[in-house]
């Protein structure tokens, strides 16, 4: 067991486990999306993304590509939230945030996809 | 090692870092409620508390926005400066660590190098090795407005090229040519790529690029440095194309002064430097001689000796050699020993060991036993120059300026390497008249040797020409533009056809397409020559002797002139 191997894919999974936890619910329900979670998204993905750095291989290009995206879409949807205030929210807003958040979640699902086929493909 | 990658990487730890602080930071000041000025209690939003970060942490220090804090925010923001500052100083240290880095300054340099090596859009040259002979080559080939670029395993030397002054911009890096993704770096695979140079002191190096630059550009011409047998006979078994031994040239060199004093007046005359008045040397005496120092030098030049049948009593310290009754044992440097060889019969003395102090020391030795005797001495170094400028040797050898001026030769004009060879096996007689037309052409000077191309971007005039079905010959060539009866101060020495060499072609030779011609002769006939080959107008007239008219109108006025001239007739 590689240790850096652990928190790889703990930090990966994390920033989508907590990025579908944010999207999870009625799209335009304040109620059911919870700002904590997308802050707590946008800082895992962030040091996903970091973490992704400077590897020279194909498929570590393309990791770093799906962060890259995930992270741009998360930041997209704290900005809209931001952009529409701090009290109650619309729910055209809200559904606004959620899209967003959800299209990171697609691209953090490639992230865990590939990471899950590298695995595989190494332990055959 | 790419730039970016290698930025990347080295930041992972201190940019993690920053995350983590911020992350705890902006939680902790979003969980503490702040109130407002009425009492009422106010928390902080996420965009706040990351904007009050922002510019807390990075020492900014705007103060307590929107409004001021609680005891208790205080006392967060205070454990969250602390942490910020010291994740910021960690993340700015490693950068500039990073900048520093030998590793990281050496991937920067060689990005630029390659970069620059990359944009050269002239035809260029890869030298390996920036030494005593590199140096040399460096100088010559600059002075040409030959282009090419440095790779020196040691960085002084290559700081060294920014401190001589060049011509042109030159492109160096401090790599280990051995390495092939060096040489692909310096462009050997590139179109522009003429050649490489190997002309590093390490003989095994040498080898090692040239079998590099042979794989990876077989179609490009290597020219090496080896003196040892075995390098040598290495480099040759997978077709180097100039293996440059400076002790065989010199032994070859030596043997012509002997043995063909004409023709030896005729390689100087050649390869001299243009203009200069050219210094006969006296050329080496007939009789005993003695040698110094046995080694790959003192062999070459022994066995010169001895195929121009003179005898040579050897002087050399080397135990392993005293069984050869020709060998005296001993340094040579001592009046005893060099008394002992017979120095004071001899006609001459070679002093060749590899040390420049002892070369000076049989020298003088030598001299003062025998003042007439004929000094032959090698020279090691550049940096003792002086001494052997002091002591004036009858020839003075010296390996880099050998090999230096085989390489410019060999570069600069092919042709005149091609002739030189002929010229080595023909007799003293053509060589003798071969000195006087060359006297007659430029005097007492070193005229100029220059190649000129039949082809329509060197000659566009003769080709045009000759698309045309004009017949050119070499006398044309020899014209002078303003009275073509007088003829220009050069001679033409060889005309390659087509891989054939032609030795001294006659005036009615007719040149073709993509004949290489060979001239020697002054500067101004080179000049006005290149007149000949690339004005349409000079070459009508050198050829037919009539002045074309110039412009649309007296060209029809010519026209209509001759033909009533010729309805008239």
């Amino acid at each position: 067991m590689n240790l850096e191997k652990v928190i790889f894919a703990f930090v990966i999974l994390l920033a989508a486990t907590l990025n579908f936890g944010f999207v999870y619910g009625d799209i335009d329900d304040p109620a059911h999306h919870e700002i904590w979670e997308l802050y707590a998204a946008v800082v895992v993905n962030l040091v996903a993304t970091v973490l992704k750095l400077g590897d020279r291989t194909q498929i570590g290009a393309v990791h770093l590509s799906t962060s890259l995206v995930a992270v741009l879409q998360l930041i997209a949807a704290a900005l809209v939230w931001f952009f529409a205030g701090a009290q109650a929210i619309e729910p055209v807003r809200m559904a606004a945030i959620v899209s967003l958040a959800a299209g990171a979640l697609f691209a953090n699902v490639v992230s865990v996809a590939m990471m899950v086929t590298e695995t595989v493909m190494l332990r055959r | 090692v790419s730039v970016v990658y290698l930025t990347l990487r080295r930041l992972r730890a201190p940019l993690l870092l920053l995350i983590g602080v911020y992350a705890i930071g902006i939680t902790g000041l979003v969980l503490i409620p702040g109130v407002d000025e009425s009492g009422r209690p106010s928390p902080m939003g996420f965009f706040h508390a990351f904007y009050f970060l922002t510019y807390t942490a990075s020492t900014i220090g705007f103060g307590e926005i929107p409004r001021a804090f609680t005891d208790l925010q205080r006392l967060w923001v205070t454990v969250v400066i602390y942490l910020s500052v010291i994740g910021w100083a960690y993340t700015l240290t490693a950068l500039l660590a990073l900048v520093r880095d030998e590793a990281f300054r050496t991937a920067v340099t060689t990005r630029a190098f390659q970069r620059r090596v990359r944009r050269v859009t002239e035809p260029f040259y890869i030298v390996c090795g920036y030494g005593e002979t590199g140096s040399l080559v460096c100088r010559a080939l600059d002075a040409l407005d030959i282009h090419f670029v440095i790779l020196d395993i040691d960085p002084l030397r290559v700081q060294q090229i920014e401190l001589d002054t060049h011509r042109n911009d030159i492109a160096a890096l401090a790599a280990d040519a051995r390495l092939p993704e060096n040489l692909l770096g310096a462009g050997v695979k590139q179109a522009g790529c003429r050649g490489v140079l190997a002309l590093t002191n390490d003989e095994a190096a040498n080898l090692a690029v040239a079998i590099a630059a042979k794989l990876l550009n077989p179609g490009i011409p290597v020219l090496c440095r080896a003196t040892r047998p075995d390098i040598e006979a290495n480099m040759a078994s997978f077709a180097t194309d100039h293996i440059i031994n400076p002790f065989r040239l010199f032994g070859e060199y030596l043997w012509d002064a002997l043995h063909a004093p004409a023709l030896h007046v005729l390689v100087q005359r050649l390869t001299g430097l243009p203009g200069e008045p050219l210094v006969v040397q006296n050329p080496p005496p007939h009789g005993p001689w003695v040698v110094c120092g046995y080694g790959r030098f003192g062999r070459e030049v022994v066995e010169s000796f001895l195929r121009e049948g003179l005898s040579a009593t050897i002087v050399d310290p080397d135990p392993t050699l005293a069984a050869d009754p020709r060998i005296v044992p001993g340094l040579g440097t001592e009046a005893g020993t060099l008394g002992r060889a017979g120095v004071a019969e001899a006609v001459g003395i070679v002093a060749g060991t590899d040390n420049d102090i002892a070369n000076l020391a049989i020298a003088m030795t030598a001299r003062a036993l025998n003042r007439r005797i004929f000094v032959v001495i090698r020279q090691n170094l550049q940096a003792n120059r002086a001494l052997f400028a002091a002591f004036g040797a009858e020839i003075t050898m010296v390996s880099a300026e050998i090999i230096a001026d085989e390489c410019v030769a060999l570069i600069s004009t092919p042709l005149l390497a091609r002739f030189l060879q002929i010229a080595e096996r023909q007799n003293e007689a053509w060589a003798t008249e071969v000195n006087a037309r060359l006297e007659e052409a430029t005097g007492g000077d070193v005229p100029s040797v220059w190649a000129l191309r039949v082809d329509p971007i060197h000659c566009p005039a003769i080709a045009r020409e000759l698309e045309c079905g004009a017949r050119v010959t070499v006398g044309h060539l020899r014209s002078h533009p303003s009275d073509r009866a007088r003829p220009l101060d050069c001679i033409a020495l060889l005309l390659l056809r087509s891989g054939e060499p032609m030795l001294l072609p006659a005036q009615d030779v007719a040149l073709e397409r993509s004949d290489a011609v060979l001239f020697a002769g002054t500067a101004e006939a080179q000049r006005l020559q290149l007149l000949i080959a690339s004005n349409s107008k000079v070459c009508d007239y050198v050829r037919l002797g009539i002045e074309a008219p110039d412009g649309w109108i007296w060209r029809v006025l010519a026209r209509v002139r001759t033909g009533a001239a010729a309805a008239g007739r």
